[in-house]
């Protein structure tokens, strides 16, 4: 992969939204990420094949056939192979894969990824409603009116249950505080411009059942988000004809992408059983373990499932994900960095461009250019890995990346 | 009859007016509430929005459905719960728009005031003028026969004088919200020498479920709000007349305007609240009030003047500022009028030359970083003390603002208008959104 570019994670926090001013929409995100990437590789005619991945246009800005959208990024796109793709959250990661497979398949030597969401169109009650479609619509009308932090809650109560309330509350908010330090070390990051002075403090706020969740508060969730990410995927031909050397690319030496049955509730609430499968089975084809990755992008749409996953990952044991981030090991000196530049929380999520963003944001870490979210990765630990997950714990892509020798 | 019973059938009279609408709403929020309770569904509820212009009416009714959006957006988690038992209305987006719908159907709009006949309890916000109040609640009160309540949003009138003048044999309580009353927390509340008991507590559970904070007030002309208000409003326009040996007109308004507002830590200076307000408006309160007030001559010929040359203020259907004292452009001050030059004199003209003439003052704190701040207190004592030992015509002219308005707070206490010094403060505090109350000792 090369050649990543994102657009700004704009909503909330940032200085230059206001719900009542007109802003960039949702083509203005496809053709700025796209050309973006575009630039880096030489152009449109360097293209083969074009994926894009989108959750629910169709509601949020009542439009589809998305792929169409690529001859209005360039010209140069006109006539060429296009494909829209739809995961839930999980989208971007899918876009990926498809893109993946078609190198691999050898129908193309370039592919050019676009993930995107424009979400800010509608009152975050109303995109609550949309966002619900990546569970299943028969649970909606028993579900919270804020449907996935509901379903989120009920994982965390669960969770609270088991392993204990106080304990995990403060790893919740230690997760929000290290997605705003690094978010603030990124200027494309909705959280960029956030001047709590303790976010520890503020992210220990009691949750309230009666205007929220009962178990999660808002800081434990991800916010509305509008933005697009691309990439380009390449083979080792493909990487020639873009004239970009090796060292600006990240390998991409495996990936799990499953799925698990929508109409179904959760295994063990207490636990991400989709995402543990789809880590296993990208680390086996990758042929690695756990303990080789660096640094990992990873699905905080909401804290708890920042908690679950360092659990599914393997990073720490069932029950023991709070320890683990309370002891540090997640933070950007810490033994992983997780969500270097704020992830779903500190970063932003338009849902289906944050699989994109994630890629990007590994290629970025790996080929030092983080800017000031830079951190130091060794040779001893040459891997990368993002998770995506959509729906609650259903369509999963977990990619391992490999840093150019 | 229970609480319930009574907000069955009820009527606004003026709804289509700044404060009726307020108060339509917040009424038809609360009868919707009943209703929708197990045990009421299927009886009838009906609120009669009462007002002389059926266009005034229909523009009612959009800010209805515009407020209602916002409230049910709020309260969703809870509408969910109510809907639970409508199998179609799945999304939040049909849920609010169901509970719009079901708030709005119980608004009747209507221009016959003989609406009012039916209806078992009236809330009555129309112009402020005690001989037309008295006029139409005699004859409401004369032809229903369900013996109706009636909540009065006089600011100025005492009850009494309207309990007596339309034989209501004490059916009647003062229920002075604050403008605009679906924001505005504060309400007043008068309960007249007759008026029955079981109104004054129907009065108390319906302001609890509102959620407003209720300051009592002695039925005393222009009650704690206005009676503040009023006297501030004659300190300034003295004051203006005081300054006219170092000032221009213009000049003189502005400079006190601006110590109203930025050295007393207001959120606007008085002569924008008058504005705001409407010059007509205040001063129609100050001669409804006066007759009440002997020894005290509660009187501005400034209003006066400024109405006779047709300079009112007071606000645009959209809620915008119309022009008054002070010239607004998007929303903000700019200018000021002359009355004898019959124009408007640009700030940015006078402004140097009365800021030098002010003198060097302590840096007052922003209205808005006090007002929601944890340390309010200590940011008002620290800036007070500044301003209590600094020199100049400006440090003067603050202190003096705020020792008679300190002065006015204990002279309602002292006149018998206010419980306490504490009710005088909270009516300032909530229903003026002041930073502090003004009975305090920041400045002795």
């Amino acid at each position: 992969m090369v050649a990543g570019y994102n657009t700004i994670s704009m909503g909330t926090g940032r200085k230059e939204f206001s719900p009542k001013k007109d802003r960039p929409e949702l083509e203005d995100y496809i053709r700025e990420a796209g050309q973006g990437t575009l630039k880096q590789i030489g152009g449109a005619g360097n293209v083969d094949e074009c994926v894009i991945g989108n959750f629910m246009a169709a509601r949020f800005n009542r439009q589809a056939n998305l792929a169409a959208f690529f001859p209005f990024v360039d010209e140069g796109l006109r006539y060429k192979p296009a494909v829209r793709v739809e995961g839930a959250c999980a989208t971007g990661g899918l876009a990926l894969t498809t893109g993946i497979k078609s190198v691999l398949a050898e129908t193309a030597e370039v592919v050019l990824v676009i993930g995107v969401e424009v979400q800010n169109t509608v009152k975050a009650i109303y995109c609550a409603d949309y966002l619900a479609g990546a569970g299943w619509f028969k649970n909606r009308k028993a579900g919270h009116a804020y449907f996935f932090p509901g379903q989120f809650s009920d994982r965390a109560g669960a969770y609270f249950e088991k392993y204990g309330r106080e304990h995990t509350r403060k790893a919740f908010a230690r997760w929000y505080r290290n997605a705003i330090e690094n978010a603030r070390l990124c200027p494309t990051a909705q959280e960029f411009h956030n001047e709590m002075k303790d976010p520890e403090a503020v992210a220990m706020t009691e949750p309230n059942g009666k205007t929220f969740t009962d178990y999660l508060n808002v800081f434990d969730c991800s916010k509305v988000s509008d933005g697009a990410s691309a990439i380009a995927i390449v083979s080792e031909e493909g990487l020639k004809r873009c004239g970009i050397p090796a060292s600006e690319a990240v390998e991409v030496v495996g990936w799990g992408q499953i799925e698990e049955d929508i109409t179904k509730p959760p295994v063990d609430p207490t636990e991400l059983s989709t995402t543990k499968q789809a880590v296993r089975i990208a680390l086996e084809s990758a042929g690695i373990t756990r303990d080789q990755i660096g640094t990992a992008e990873i699905h905080d749409c909401f804290t708890i499932a920042g908690v679950m996953c360092m659990e599914a990952i393997g990073f720490a044991e069932k029950g023991k994900g709070a320890d683990f981030i309370l002891e540090g090991h997640t933070a950007r000196n810490g033994r992983v960095p997780i969500n270097t530049t704020g992830g779903l929380i500190g970063w932003g999520h338009p849902t289906g461009g944050t699989g994109v963003h994630q890629a990007v944001t590994i290629l970025e870490q790996f080929t030092g250019k983080a800017g000031d979210a830079q951190i130091t990765l060794t040779p001893d630990r040459p891997y990368g890995l993002s998770v995506n997950m959509g729906g609650d714990d259903k369509s999963l892509v977990a990619i391992v990346y490999k840093m150019a020798q | 009859m229970t609480y319930e019973e009574r907000l069955q059938h009820v009527s606004v009279l003026g709804a289509a007016g700044k404060m009726g609408s307020g108060i339509l709403l917040l009424t038809a929020v609360e009868m919707a509430d009943l209703s929708m309770k197990p045990g009421n569904k299927g009886k009838p509820y009906v609120l009669n929005a009462i007002d002389v212009s059926d266009e005034a009416l229909a523009g009612v009714m959009k800010y209805l459905k515009a407020q209602l959006f916002k409230i049910a957006e709020k309260k969703v988690v809870a509408l969910r719960q109510v809907y639970a038992d409508y199998a179609d209305l799945i999304d939040n987006d049909e849920i609010i728009n169901q509970y719009v719908f079901d708030v709005i159907s119980l608004v009747r709009t209507s221009t016959r005031m003989e609406s009012a006949y039916d209806s078992r309890m009236v809330f009555e916000a129309i112009k402020e003028d005690p001989e037309l109040k008295i006029s139409i609640l005699s004859k409401i009160t004369s032809n229903n026969p369900h013996g109706p309540w009636f909540f009065t949003n006089t600011s100025s009138i005492p009850i009494m004088k309207l309990d007596e003048g339309a034989g209501l044999g004490g059916r009647i309580i003062g229920f002075h919200f604050y403008n605009p009353p679906a924001v505005q927390k504060l309400v007043e509340v008068i309960r007249a020498e007759k008026t029955l008991p079981e109104v004054e507590a129907f009065a108390l559970q319906y302001a609890k479920n509102l959620r407003k904070v209720v300051v009592p007030s002695h039925d005393k002309a222009g009650f704690i709000g206005n009676g503040h208000f009023m006297r501030d409003i004659l300190h300034a326009t003295a004051g203006v007349e005081k300054l006219s040996r170092v000032f221009s007109f213009a000049e003189a308004v502005y400079a006190l305007n601006r110590i109203s507002q930025d050295y007393l830590v207001r959120p606007m200076g008085i002569f924008q609240l008058i504005d705001y307000v409407g010059v007509d408006v205040c001063s129609f309160i100050m001669s409804v009030m006066n007759p009440y007030l002997p020894g005290e001559d509660l009187h501005s010929p400034l209003l006066d003047r400024f109405l006779a040359l047709g300079i009112k203020g007071g606000q645009f259907s959209d809620g915008s500022q119309k022009d008054g004292f002070l010239k607004y452009e998007k929303g903000r001050p700019v200018a000021i009028y002359d009355p004898d030059a019959k124009n408007y004199v640009a700030i940015a003209d006078i402004k140097a030359k009365v800021d030098e003439k002010l003198g060097v003052m302590p840096v007052p704190p922003a209205w808005k970083a006090v007002v929601g701040s944890k340390t309010k207190e200590e940011i008002l004592k620290g800036y007070f003390s500044q301003l209590k030992t600094a020199t100049g015509l400006g440090a003067e002219l603050a202190r003096d603002y705020a020792d008679r308005s300190c002065a006015i707070g204990l002279h309602l206490v002292n006149s018998g208008v206010a419980f306490n010094e504490n009710d005088v403060n909270t009516v300032l505090l909530t229903g003026f959104f002041h930073a502090y109350g003004p009975i305090n000792n920041y400045l002795t």
